[in-house]
C-alpha cells in the first residue's frame, strides 16, 4: 500500500465537518497538501514526536471535535512516552492512525526499527490503547480507519506503507499561514457551537 | 513534606484567576502540591506527562482550541523539552506559559539537582526566552500576570522560575 492511496482514500472523512487533523512532517504533510490544503490540517513540520501530544491538548480541550493524528513509525519512535500519556487519558475523539514505512524516509531513508521487528500497535497495546490494529492492505486500512471513526474511542491504526514519497516536501504554504489558519478555524467551530 | 502549601495555593489560585484550564506536568518534589490541587479542581484538566516535552505539544494544541494553559516542570524538564520548544512552539509563534522549579541553587541538599542549576537561565537567555523569578509570595500574582500577557501579546513562550524561598519553608 502507497500512504498517498491510503490518505486518498480517506481524504474525504478528513475534510467533514467537525473533524481536525495533525500531521507530522515530511513526506505525509506534503502528499495530504497535494490532494488539496484544508483549513482543517495542521501540518507540524518539525518537532518529531509531537503531533501526537498536540491532538491530544486539542481532544481534551474540544471533546465536541473528532481529531485525526497522522503519524508515522520515527516520529512516534521519538516519543513511545506519549503513548502512555494519549492511553491514560484515553480521548474518545482521537484516533491515531501511524504509516509506518519502517524508514525514516523524509530525512533520508534510513530504516528505523519496526524495520527490525518492534511493532507500534503493540506498543500502543501495552501502553494501555484500548483499540489497536495493523493493516497492510488499502482495503484493510480504509475498513479500519472508518471502523475507528465509527468506534468513539482512542484508536491507533498501523498503516504498514511503502517507502515512497514525494519528489519534494517544501509547499508554497507557509508554516506561520497554515498555524493561523487553522486556529482560526477552531475559533469558527466553536462560535458556531 | 516542607514544600510550602500555602505558596502552592497561591500559584494556582492565580493561574485559576488568569483563565487557565489546562495544566501540563511531571510530578516532582517542589510541584507536589500544585499538581494535586490541580488534579482535584473538576474545572481544571491535568495532564501527567511521561516526559515534560510532550507537554509543548499539548499547550500548543490546547491553545489552538482556545484553551490557556499552563506547564509545571523541574528545570531539567525544560532542558528535556528544548527541541519542542524550539521546532514546536518557537517555530509556530505558540505562547507558552512555563512554571519551572529552579532546583540546584544555594540550599540544595541533593547532590543529583547541583548540575541542572547552573546552566538553566543561560539556556532559557540562550532561547532568548524571558523569564522572571517567583521568590516571595506577595509578587506572584503580579509575575504571573505580566508573563501570561507577554506570552500572549509576543506569542512566544515566556518562563517563572520557582525559587527555593518561596517554595520550600525551612529553606
Amino acid at each position: 500500500m502507497k500512504r498517498l492511496d491510503a490518505v486518498k482514500a480517506v481524504y474525504e472523512e478528513l475534510s467533514a465537518e467537525r473533524r481536525v487533523v495533525v500531521t507530522i512532517m515530511g513526506a505525509v504533510a506534503a502528499e495530504l497538501q497535494s490532494l488539496g490544503h484544508r483549513t482543517n490540517f495542521f501540518y507540524l513540520q518539525h518537532a518529531m514526536g509531537l503531533a501526537s501530544s498536540m491532538g491530544l491538548g486539542i481532544a481534551l480541550s474540544r471533546p465536541e471535535l473528532k481529531v485525526i493524528v497522522l503519524d508515522g513509525d520515527g516520529s512516534v519512535l521519538m516519543n513511545l512516552g506519549g503513548l502512555t500519556t494519549l492511553a491514560r487519558y484515553r480521548p474518545r475523539n482521537l484516533v491515531h492512525v501511524v504509516f509506518d514505512n519502517e524508514s525514516l524516509l523524509s530525512v533520508g531513508g534510513f530504516p528505523t526499527a519496526t524495520s527490525t521487528g518492534s511493532d507500534i500497535a503493540a506498543i500502543a497495546k501495552g501502553a494501555g490503547v484500548p483499540h489497536t490494529a495493523t493493516v497492510k492492505t488499502l482495503d484493510e486500512f480504509t475498513a479500519a480507519f472508518q471502523a475507528a471513526l465509527a468506534a468513539n474511542d482512542l484508536t491507533t491504526l498501523v498503516a504498514k506503507v511503502e517507502a515512497v514519497g514525494p519528489a519534494a516536501f517544501v509547499t508554497d504554504l507557509s508554516l506561520l499561514e497554515n498555524r493561523y489558519q487553522f486556529q482560526r478555524h477552531l475559533q469558527a467551530l466553536q462560535n458556531r457551537k | 513534606m516542607p514544600v510550602s502549601v500555602s505558596a502552592s495555593k497561591v500559584i494556582y489560585d492565580v493561574l485559576k484567576d488568569a483563565g487557565v484550564r489546562v495544566v501540563s506536568a511531571l510530578p516532582e518534589t517542589w510541584l507536589v502540591h500544585l499538581i494535586r490541587m490541580a488534579e482535584e479542581d473538576p474545572e481544571m484538566i491535568l495532564v501527567r506527562l511521561a516526559k515534560e516535552e510532550e507537554g509543548v505539544g499539548i499547550s500548543a494544541g490546547a491553545h489552538f482550541a482556545g484553551v490557556k494553559s499552563a506547564m509545571l516542570m523541574q528545570n531539567h524538564g525544560f532542558l528535556a523539552s528544548v527541541n519542542g520548544i524550539v521546532s514546536c512552539a518557537q517555530l509556530y509563534r505558540i505562547p507558552l506559559l512555563m512554571l519551572i522549579s529552579a532546583r540546584g541553587e544555594f540550599g540544595e541538599r541533593d547532590p543529583w539537582q547541583t548540575e541542572g542549576g547552573l546552566v538553566t537561565t543561560h539556556v532559557l537567555e540562550a532561547l532568548r526566552i524571558p523569564f522572571d523569578r517567583l521568590d516571595a509570595a506577595e509578587d506572584v500574582k503580579k509575575k504571573v500576570a505580566k508573563a501570561q500577557t507577554l506570552a500572549y501579546s509576543a506569542s512566544r513562550p515566556v518562563a517563572l522560575l520557582l525559587g527555593r524561598d518561596l517554595m520550600w519553608e525551612d529553606a
